[in-house]
């Protein structure tokens, strides 16, 4: 009895493998079915980015290692290609660049594409055959010389190999303005992290280590704007711009300048909040002893509360980044559609509604967006799940 | 080129401004009331009216920004529910009433209610799952990092990832691909009736799973040793020890976790723009103001659509606030 007991308490929930029951074999096996549940939808997304745009609407991206087959049609040469051997007369040249797909059998009539065999002659009457190889190279044969100012049409099954490429990403850059976007993007969300962060550490020092007349009022009422949702603010807001923008002809009521200040509003209770408890939480004496010194407020809170503050601080602002980065609402009411005001979640959303079909700029274009998510998610998951347990299970 | 330096311009700027406002006021500050020095053989110093003032340059732009942008906003919006459309003329109740009769209005709240049940619960259950089952495994970190990254993920993006699972086409979406192997005929899963809410659902459990998981496998940890091994003694099974023992403990988490989503679900709006536009019956709060503010200018009714989002959401936040005081207080 004894000794099981011990054996629970030191492998804990950790089973060995080799005597791993049936329970434990059915939680791995859970796990794994959930991750790959999970992991499944992005994973497409990332491995469609790179299909060749032909390919994307022909196979799923889950075929994407294998060979596709297909049905195409090319159109031979005319007259003015023949040339005479021999007393025969040749037309030749190539349905596709030559091994880049493999032909598995052609035809001469859409009714029966598939008719011939590669490399088998197909008649075509008055002695003409047309033969197509494998590797895609096609010759025409007539005892006579031709007359035919059009091509004939040759229709083929062709298997294509798997082909990845950067292509997509190319022409969203080209011809999307998905750069402009990203760029675009970048401007809104730095100042937008950084600005309410400062606003909100000033605030935070204040309401904590110093004294001024409504001090505990003034924070419970930031604290209650925690319960104003985003929308209540919208249509005012919009209606406020542009106001200011007819009255003030240097203020555009759509400008980064305003998104800023809008995210920092809306960001402002929550940072304050975070901030505040983290910063009340400091010790005591550090500070004190700082004002005795003679420290200023100022002084005390740029040159020790700021670097005591970093965890927070950081905490706080991938939270806001991200926040920032991932948002739409806020971008489609104080930014325009222009090329140079229009974000990436913004982008993203017309290339939805307008090239909704147009798989390859769409799945290149999302990973375009979600890829600088990810990077500081995997980069400072750390300190984002910190952030998280800070704003949700205090003291988690 | 160019356009790189002019958003960098514009970051400086920005960030610069702000700077600019702390030292300099605080600069100002100090030479507009600099210490008298020596005075008849005693210092004078004026450091406690510098610092009387100084607190207020601290807080003074958090003051000024939040009452412009949600003080000001909020009464307005409140203002703005008993005007007509363009915010002009007073109308009393009507957009009230019109509510009441407005299908797309009752369509939204029957469908904000579908969310609010479905999509916290699932999440909370998957998350504690998942939470569980990773604790047990060596590569249980990498799992869990994999099911919390779609937290990273913006809606908008979700969407386009979600569009290759869902498309018509059997070629593009997974679904149908998987449907159409069976030998049926492929359909558009945004266009079934009632069902096709549903599919919407599933990507913001997609996302908030990772967010309920983390939590709640914080949770799961603080839960002491001693009591499981009390209870296995007892010869409790792991799901009892599960259910009697874990559950109980940290349903206080589980509470936090279930009403944080709640408010992500009563905002959610990029998801059901992105996906139907509230097409086929799958509107929902959030985007039918959105589209009352932006397609229908309608000022007045957006705005009392806004005041019904607020109101479902503040006795929940108010729940939250109170527990994370009362938690700070416990500390």
């Amino acid at each position: 009895m004894s000794v099981r007991m011990e054996k629970v308490g030191d492998t804990g929930l950790q089973l060995p493998l080799v005597n791993m029951t049936p329970g434990a074999l059915l939680a791995r096996l859970a796990l794994l079915l959930i991750v790959i549940l999970w992991t499944v939808p992005t994973f497409g997304l990332f491995i469609s980015s790179f299909r060749d745009k032909d390919l994307l609407s022909f196979s799923g991206w889950w075929t994407a290692l294998s060979v596709t087959e297909r049905g195409e049609a090319a159109r031979t040469g005319t007259d003015e290609d023949q040339v005479e051997e021999d007393g025969a007369w040749f037309i030749r040249g190539e349905v596709f660049p030559a091994g880049a797909k493999e032909v598995q059998a052609f035809g001469i009539r859409s009714t029966e594409p598939e008719a011939f065999a590669p490399g088998a002659g197909a008649d075509l009457g008055d002695g003409v055959t047309l033969t197509v190889q494998a590797d895609g190279r096609y010759e025409l044969r007539s005892p006579v010389e031709f007359d035919m100012r059009r091509g004939r049409r040759i229709y083929f099954r062709a298997a294509v190999p798997p082909k990845f490429t950067l292509a997509n990403y190319g022409e969203i850059v080209a011809s999307e303005g998905v750069d402009q976007a990203f760029i675009n993007t970048f401007t809104v969300t730095i100042p937008s992290t950084i600005i309410p962060i400062a606003i909100a550490a000033f605030a935070a020092y204040a309401f904590s280590w110093t004294e001024f007349p409504g001090r505990q009022l003034l924070f419970a009422i930031v604290v209650g704007l925690l319960v104003v949702p985003l929308q209540m603010s919208l249509i005012p807001l919009l209606r406020m711009y542009n106001q200011v923008s007819t009255i003030l002809p240097f203020f555009e009521a759509k400008s980064y300048a305003g998104i800023w200040l809008a995210h920092t509003g809306f960001g402002l209770p929550l940072a304050i909040f975070l901030l505040r408890n983290y910063i009340a939480g400091l010790p005591k004496e550090i500070i004190e002893s700082a004002r005795i010194d003679g420290a200023s407020h100022f002084q005390t809170f740029t040159r020790l509360i700021l670097p005591l503050s970093m965890p927070a601080l950081a905490s706080f602002a991938i939270f806001q980044f991200l926040w920032v980065w991932n948002d739409l609402l806020v971008a489609l009411v104080f930014l325009s559609k222009d090329p140079d005001q229009i974000v990436m979640t913004s982008q993203l959303r017309e290339l939805l509604g307008s090239r909704g079909d147009n798989w390859e700029i769409l799945t290149s274009s999302a990973f375009v967006s979600i890829v600088v998510p990810l990077v500081v998610f995997f980069a400072l998951q750390r300190y984002f799940v910190r952030g998280l347990l800070a704003g949700s299970v205090k003291g988690g | 080129m160019e356009r790189l330096l002019n958003a960098l311009a514009a970051i400086v700027f920005g960030v610069g401004v702000m700077a600019l406002y702390f030292y300099g006021s605080n600069w100002l500050l100090d030479r507009l009331l600099p210490d008298r020095g020596l005075v008849d053989g005693v210092f004078m110093s004026r450091e406690k009216q510098r610092e009387r003032i100084r607190p207020w340059l601290f807080v003074g732009p958090a003051l000024v920004i939040l009452g412009i942008y949600l003080v000001y906003p909020a009464v307005q919006t409140l203002f703005l529910s008993f005007f007509d459309s363009n915010g002009d003329i007073f109308v009393g109740l009507k957009n009230y009433e019109r509510a009441f009769g407005d299908s797309r209005f009752l369509e939204s709240i029957r469908n904000n209610i579908l969310w609010l049940i479905v999509v916290p619960t699932c999440s909370v259950v998957f998350g504690l799952l998942i939470a569980v089952l990773a604790d047990r495994v060596s590569w249980g970190n990498i799992a869990k990092s994999l099911i919390f990254m779609p937290m990273a993920i913006s809606f908008v993006g979700a969407s386009v990832i979600w569009k290759f699972v869902y498309a018509i086409n059997p070629d593009i979406g997974l679904l149908n691909a998987v449907y159409t192997g069976g030998g049926n005929e492929a359909v558009d899963v945004m266009q079934i009736p009632f069902w096709n809410s549903f599919f919407l659902m599933v990507i913001l459990v997609w996302i908030q799973t990772g967010f309920a998981m983390v939590l709640l496998s914080a949770a799961l940890r603080g839960v002491p040793e001693e009591t499981l091994e009390a209870a296995r003694i007892d010869g409790a099974n792991e799901v009892q020890t599960f259910f009697r023992i874990m559950v109980p403990q940290i349903m206080g988490t589980i509470f936090v976790v279930w009403t944080t989503i709640v408010i992500t679900v009563l905002k959610v709006f990029d998801i059901v723009l992105a996906m139907t536009n509230g097409n086929w019956n799958t509107q929902v709060m959030a985007n039918l103001m959105f589209d009352q503010m932006f397609r229908a200018f309608d000022t007045g009714y957006a705005s009392f659509l806004a005041l019904v989002i607020m109101v479902a959401v503040i006795p929940i936040m108010v729940v939250n606030i109170r527990r994370m005081n009362r938690e700070e207080a416990m500390r």
